[in-house]
């Protein structure tokens, strides 16, 4: 099918972007990479009345690595992310998420920013940032602002941008090690990812039944009764096939 | 309608679009570049691969208006390419095609890893390959065809 008809505007500021978004009273949608807006304008299942394209903002598609943290513009596609070349646990976790994501004629186009602004729970990149514990930049007529991942995405599809709001950056640290932070992540339920923090002491954690049952309640509130523990057998099962040195 | 420059193929192209084309029925219906081919419209099957300031994108899923000020190379702007033309040379040995419906994507994504990859096995060869999809062939030519080239391309070296 092809797409509806829309109004394409393609700011040359993020200011500009604001504005445009303010006027179209959250009819308007952000193309970043396009690689989920335009399927989804083909089959017609988003018809906004303008697709405005931040696609020149060349100041979003940079990467920022400190001692603590990475900076990632929201115009940053996934084979970029593939293709880093930074050492340490974080990079080969985003690298490893990226390089999995659709193909790469796909990955070519499709951004990190897009991804987590679409929220769809199919994708990568939300639950693998939600095990990372990242942070979404978010810039609006009112300025800059930073909320927790978890609190950014609030359920399928729908996120916590404000009218004029967009996402200008996703930062993640990167120094897990120093903090004596260890994540594992198991996946994947319709929910935030599960993550266990292992003992502070040893590597590779002990896991528990129990341990992974908690974290699964809390990961997944919906998930009830004996049905947790099917999930707690399958994760912990999983797990010691994934941590054996 | 929106104003767009771009250039395809090299060449230099002005155009009055509508927002809502995609790139591939910009390069079909307006400019006559039907190697381009549109299978599923929504970034699936592979068929519509272009190549985009010089790496591989879905021109279904990617809109003309956004291609403004861009570098886009079809399968017509391969015709003197000596890498494509050993791609093409191989499909042909190894019968990697039946209908033909999904070659020009196919070539478009070997393209892409042969210049991007010095060297690969089956199973990478594969997996780089599993975004374009055919339903004739049941993939055993392109593979062969694709192994065929890295083969030569080592000898060389």
């Amino acid at each position: 099918m092809k797409a509806p008809s829309f109004d394409f505007v393609r700011p040359a500021s993020i200011a500009e972007v604001t504005d445009i978004l303010a006027r179209y009273e959250g009819d308007a949608r952000v193309l970043a990479g396009g690689q989920s807006l335009v399927p989804m304008l083909n089959l017609r299942l988003a018809r906004p009345a303008a697709v405005v394209d931040i696609s020149a903002l060349a100041q979003l598609k940079t990467i920022e690595v400190s001692s603590s943290e990475i900076a990632i513009g929201a115009l940053v596609t996934h084979a970029a992310l593939e293709m880093s070349k930074e050492a340490g646990p974080t990079f080969d976790m985003l690298r490893k998420v990226a390089s999995g994501i659709a193909y790469r004629g796909v990955r070519n186009r499709g951004t990190i920013g897009g991804s987590v602004a679409h929220a769809d729970p199919a994708a990568d990149w939300p639950s693998c940032l939600l095990a990372l514990d990242a942070r979404v930049g978010i810039v609006g007529p009112a300025g800059e602002r930073q909320l927790p991942i978890a609190e950014f995405l609030l359920g399928s599809f729908t996120v916590a941008l404000e009218p004029g709001e967009f996402v200008e950056a996703i930062g993640c640290f990167v120094d897990d090690d120093k903090r004596g932070v260890r994540r594992v992540v198991a996946g994947a339920l319709s929910s935030p990812a599960v993550v266990l923090f292992g003992d502070q002491g040893g590597w590779p954690p002990q896991l528990t039944s129990d341990a992974i049952a908690a974290a699964i309640s809390t990961a997944a509130p919906a998930v009830e009764g004996d049905h947790i523990h099917f999930h707690a057998a399958a994760v912990l099962r999983a797990l010691q096939g994934g941590l054996r040195p | 309608m929106i104003d767009i420059v771009l250039t395809i193929n090299g060449e230099r192209v002005e155009a009055s679009i509508d927002p809502r084309l995609s790139l591939a029925d910009f390069l079909r219906e307006k400019l006559h570049l039907t190697g381009t081919h549109i299978g599923c419209e929504h970034g699936v099957c592979g068929a519509c691969t272009i190549h985009l300031d010089g790496v591989s994108a879905r021109s279904c899923i990617t809109l003309a208006a956004a291609c403004d000020g861009h570098d886009v190379k079809t399968i017509e702007g391969f015709e003197d390419d000596s890498t494509m033309s050993a791609i093409r040379t191989e499909f042909s040995r190894e019968h990697a095609l039946q209908c033909g419906y999904c070659s020009p994507g196919m070539l478009m994504t070997s393209y892409d890893l042969v210049t991007r990859f010095p060297g690969l096995d089956e199973a990478d060869i594969r997996r780089e390959m599993s975004g374009n999809l055919c339903r004739c062939t049941g993939y055993q030519g392109i593979v062969r065809a694709l192994q065929n080239v890295y083969a030569m391309n080592q000898q060389q070296d």
